[in-house]
């Protein structure tokens, strides 16, 4: 069954038709053409899809794009800063901790450790933090890469991942 | 060899990555990504049993589904040309190789239609009894052949290498040395996983073939695809210009694209296949699993006085897929009396391939796990042990190293570590509830350029070059460190030169695989600035005419290459915590020390160097593929049961070198580094558990039942 939806994707609003079995992933990739969330799985396993909806990070490979009408949705190409012009804070300390390999689970990277960051700002604990009480986050590298665990990288950039996000959690 | 010209050097500068900014916004286009006008949609059938014949076929409800354009199995397939691959005969047959080959496709306007209607189309099968299980003691274990080029190529392995090696009488010397050790290691099928699903995007125009491929070589694929579709080369251009990794799984297995070449011919339309990830367990290669005994005599000094080395791995019957696990014992240390086998076990299984370190991966755990075993029963430091057995030539073919300084990464890795503190005694150290421990394996893996690249450079009168070369960037940084080199062998800054690179419209590369990429696409590119140099001077008198210039050089000769033996090295250290009680084991530090050669970029050899130190991390204490015996499938196929590792399962990781360029690799004085790094690692963990626990694990991964009393 094919459902006429809304989407609001890195600030521009999209009009389509979609088969209600579309998850978000593929409306994105095939139907709109934005192919910076990357299908790693499609199981929600591996987190290459990640996107922010609404301003929490979410799988767009386990949301089913007739379920988000009228959402707000960003990418890692909306993350940038418009008009090909600069790219956000954490997408240069990727750059220049090297915090990748081969490209295809960054976007996720990315999109995952900004809302992640605001997680952490907004006082929400992780399984690792000594007090699930406390408001103020510390963000630590445990803290760090606890958090970003569901975004796998196989060329395994981990240990350069972690101080490209501290970088920027401590600025 | 002449010397890659430049001032300044931008090789061995730390270049951020040129498409750095297109990865980081996702706007860098893989296989699936390029937008192919009225593309339709394919998704594969897949056989239901490991071995048999299919007797039947249903396909009418699901052509009946709306959207769908056409069901392909066995019966209506086009016919092939007889490929030297036969992984890539796909449709040819009714015969069931393994469980999950391909044995259909639905073709559909959308994904959606075609995964649905996949779902109704119904085969019988006449199964027959499947043969799944690798065991040592199996009475039709066979010496692989030709196993390079599937029969087509000399050498039995996949490497080239014979089988066997023998020098002197190991058995005697085994049986009558004061020190000795036998002792068997095992470690299962691990699947390579890159992040980005095997994918090819097809499309034919006017009888010529154009494939969006994820491939590590788009010149090896167009051969593949060409050969078995019975087109000439030129005929099929393959666009790979960014690959979310291979780890040798992007190599050989092109099944996926010859499935969707002959989808794409019958539905004359283009047409999109991505594997998903579960797909990916049974279709696209795997390192297959190996049972690897290692016997070791020493005299009273600690030297070694015999090495056998004998290896029993699997292999599928649809192709006989060899990996080298023994031929690092070969050249690792010094021993009058050695002896190498490999013999395979041919099963009903899915085809393995290439996994990054094919062969080194597993025959160094075993070796390196052994040593350690044989530094404490002879009483000696398990640094010292190797150094003491350090040979000053290749200990089998007598060749000279090209260069080779094992002795100064232990040395200086050692140091590092922090390695003299170490008390030797086995589960003495104690944090609480964890036991502490640390251990150390060498690494080594070929240094080896592939034949078939060139390059082009064309320059202009305002000084700007383009480089042309189908190299291929998995993630290895080959976009930048080809700038570099070609900015130095130009003696230009690298913002005047421009490489193109991941399309067979430019001149062929070798493929990126067995640590050669740079060292092959390099030296063509040196090459080519050399010829052009040439040129300028003899026919221009020194400047660019208006028209510009251009020049192409193939790959030269290296006369050293059959003069040396050329291998990188490296010393892992490994620090772990393993709990008392449940047997978790943590690696606190993997350190990591490297002898690669001249670095061409620090920044992106580091990030190679570290991401296969932990993939082996990985290799070592999680990825298992549990082969199902009752069915023949793997049974974890997806990445919440096939753990790799995470972000929280890391911690420190360094990756360090030893300043030191290679006087007879290349041009550049450069040596491989994709695959050492994980080269070693498995055992470094292995030796650095026994020594926080006690116990010795042989048998990889190493999971907490193994380590409970």
């Amino acid at each position: 069954m094919d459902v006429e939806i809304t989407l609001r994707v890195d600030g521009t609003e999209h009009r389509l038709t979609v088969d209600t079995r579309t998850t978000l992933l593929d409306a994105l990739r095939d139907r709109l053409g934005n192919t910076s969330p990357k299908k790693g799985c499609d199981h929600g396993q591996c987190g290459a899809c990640t996107l922010l909806i609404d301003g929490r990070r979410a799988l767009g490979c386990l949301a089913l794009a007739v379920a988000h009408q009228g959402a707000d949705i960003v990418t890692a190409a909306g993350l940038a800063d418009g008009d090909g012009g600069g790219l956000h804070p954490l997408q240069r300390s990727f750059i220049a901790h090297d915090a990748f390999q081969c490209g295809y689970c960054t976007p996720g990277q990315i999109v995952s450790a900004c809302g992640m960051l605001a997680e952490a700002e907004a006082g929400w604990p992780s399984a690792v933090s000594k007090d699930p009480g406390a408001t103020d986050v510390v963000l630590d590298d445990e803290e760090i890469a606890e958090r970003m665990s569901g975004n796998l990288c196989r060329c395994a950039a981990y240990a350069n991942i972690v101080p490209a996000i501290a970088e920027v959690a401590h600025r | 060899m002449s010397d890659v010209r430049a001032r300044p050097h931008a090789i061995g500068s730390p270049m951020d990555r040129i498409d750095g900014a297109q990865k980081v916004t996702g706007t860098a286009t893989y296989a699936y990504e390029w937008p192919v006008e009225h593309a339709v949609h394919l998704y594969p059938l897949q056989s239901t049993i490991a071995a048999g014949r299919i007797t039947s076929v249903d396909t009418a409800e699901a052509e009946a589904e709306p959207g769908v354009l056409t069901v392909l199995t066995h019966l209506n397939a086009p016919s092939l040309t007889r490929p030297d691959d036969p992984e890539l005969a796909v449709l040819q047959t009714d015969e069931v190789a393994w469980r999950g080959q391909f044995t259909g496709a639905v073709v559909a306007e959308t994904l959606e239609a075609a995964r649905a209607a996949a779902g109704l189309v119904r085969f019988g099968y006449a199964p027959r009894e499947h043969d799944v299980v690798l065991r040592a003691d199996r009475d039709d274990l066979r010496k692989p052949e030709h196993a390079a080029q599937f029969g087509s190529a000399p050498g039995d392995l996949q490497d080239g290498s014979p089988a066997d090696s023998l020098l002197g009488d190991a058995d005697a010397a085994l049986d009558s040395a004061p020190v000795r050790l036998d002792a068997t290691y095992t470690t299962p099928m691990y699947h390579n996983n890159p992040m980005e699903p095997h994918t090819a995007v097809v499309s034919w125009d006017d009888g010529a073939l154009t494939v969006y491929c994820s491939t590590q070589g788009s010149s090896f694929s167009q051969m593949l695809i060409a050969g078995v579709l019975g087109l000439p080369p030129d005929r099929v251009r393959v666009i790979s210009p960014h690959v979310g990794g291979g780890f040798g799984s992007k190599v050989y297995p092109h099944s996926y694209a010859v499935l969707a070449a002959m989808a794409a011919r019958t539905v004359r339309r283009p047409v999109k296949f991505a594997l998903t990830r579960q797909q990916m367990f049974a279709l696209v290669g795997y390192r297959p699993a190996s049972i690897q005994r290692i016997r070791l005599a020493a005299d009273g000094d600690g030297r070694l006085t015999a090495i056998a080395h004998e290896v029993a791995e699997q292999t599928a019957k649809a192709k006989g897929y060899a990996d080298q696990v023994a031929v690092c014992t070969r050249l690792m240390y010094t021993a009058p009396h050695r002896r190498t086998t490999h013999r395979l076990a041919p099963l009903d299984i899915p085809v393995p391939t290439i996994m990054r370190a094919p062969g080194e991966g597993q025959g160094m755990f075993a070796l390196e796990s052994a040593m350690d075993e044989m530094a404490l029963a002879c009483g000696m430091d398990p640094v010292e042990f190797r150094i003491r057995n350090e040979p000053e030539v290749h200990p089998e073919s007598g060749l000279p190293f090209s260069s080779r300084h094992l002795v100064a990464c232990l040395r200086e890795g050692a140091r590092r570590a922090g390695w003299e503190r170490r008390d030797p005694a086995p589960r003495a150290r104690r944090d609480g509830r964890w036991l502490l421990g640390s251990g150390v394996a060498a690494s080594t893996y070929p240094s080896p350029r592939l034949p078939g690249s060139s390059a082009t450079i064309r320059v202009t009168p305002d000084g700007h070059h383009r480089v042309l070369i189908a190299a291929a960037d998995l993630g290895t940084g080959t976009w930048t460190t080809l700038t570099q080199i070609a900015a130095d062998a130009l003696g230009v800054p690298v913002e005047q030169v421009e490489v193109r690179i991941g399309d067979t419209a430019l001149p062929p590369a070798s493929v990126a695989g067995f640590s050669s990429g740079i060292s092959s696409w390099g030296s063509s590119i040196c090459a080519a600035a050399e010829r052009l140099r040439q040129v300028l001077e003899s026919d221009h008198g020194g400047t660019v005419p208006a028209q510009g210039l251009e020049v192409t050089a193939d790959m030269p000769a290296n006369p050293d290459e059959d003069r040396y033996a050329m291998h990188s090295f490296g010393a892992q250290f490994a620090e772990v915590r393993v709990d008392r009680d449940t047997g978790e084991v943590r690696v606190a530090r993997l350190l990591g020390m490297f002898d690669v050669g001249r670095v061409i970029n620090p920044k992106t050899v580091r990030s190679q160097l570290m991401g296969g130190m932990t993939q082996g991390m990985s290799m070592a204490l999680y990825e298992h593929s549990v082969l199902d015996p009752r069915f023949g499938h793997v049974v974890n196929h997806d990445f919440g049961q096939y753990h790799i590792a995470a972000n929280a399962d890391v911690h420190a990781v360094e990756a360090h070198w030893v300043h030191e360029r290679d006087p007879h690799t290349n041009a550049m004085g450069s040596k491989g580094a994709g695959e050492v790094g994980i080269v070693g690692t498995a055992a470094a963990i292995a030796n650095a558990v026994y020594h926080a626990t006690g116990v010795r694990v042989r048998d990889l991964p190493i999971t907490l039942d193994k380590l409970l009393p």
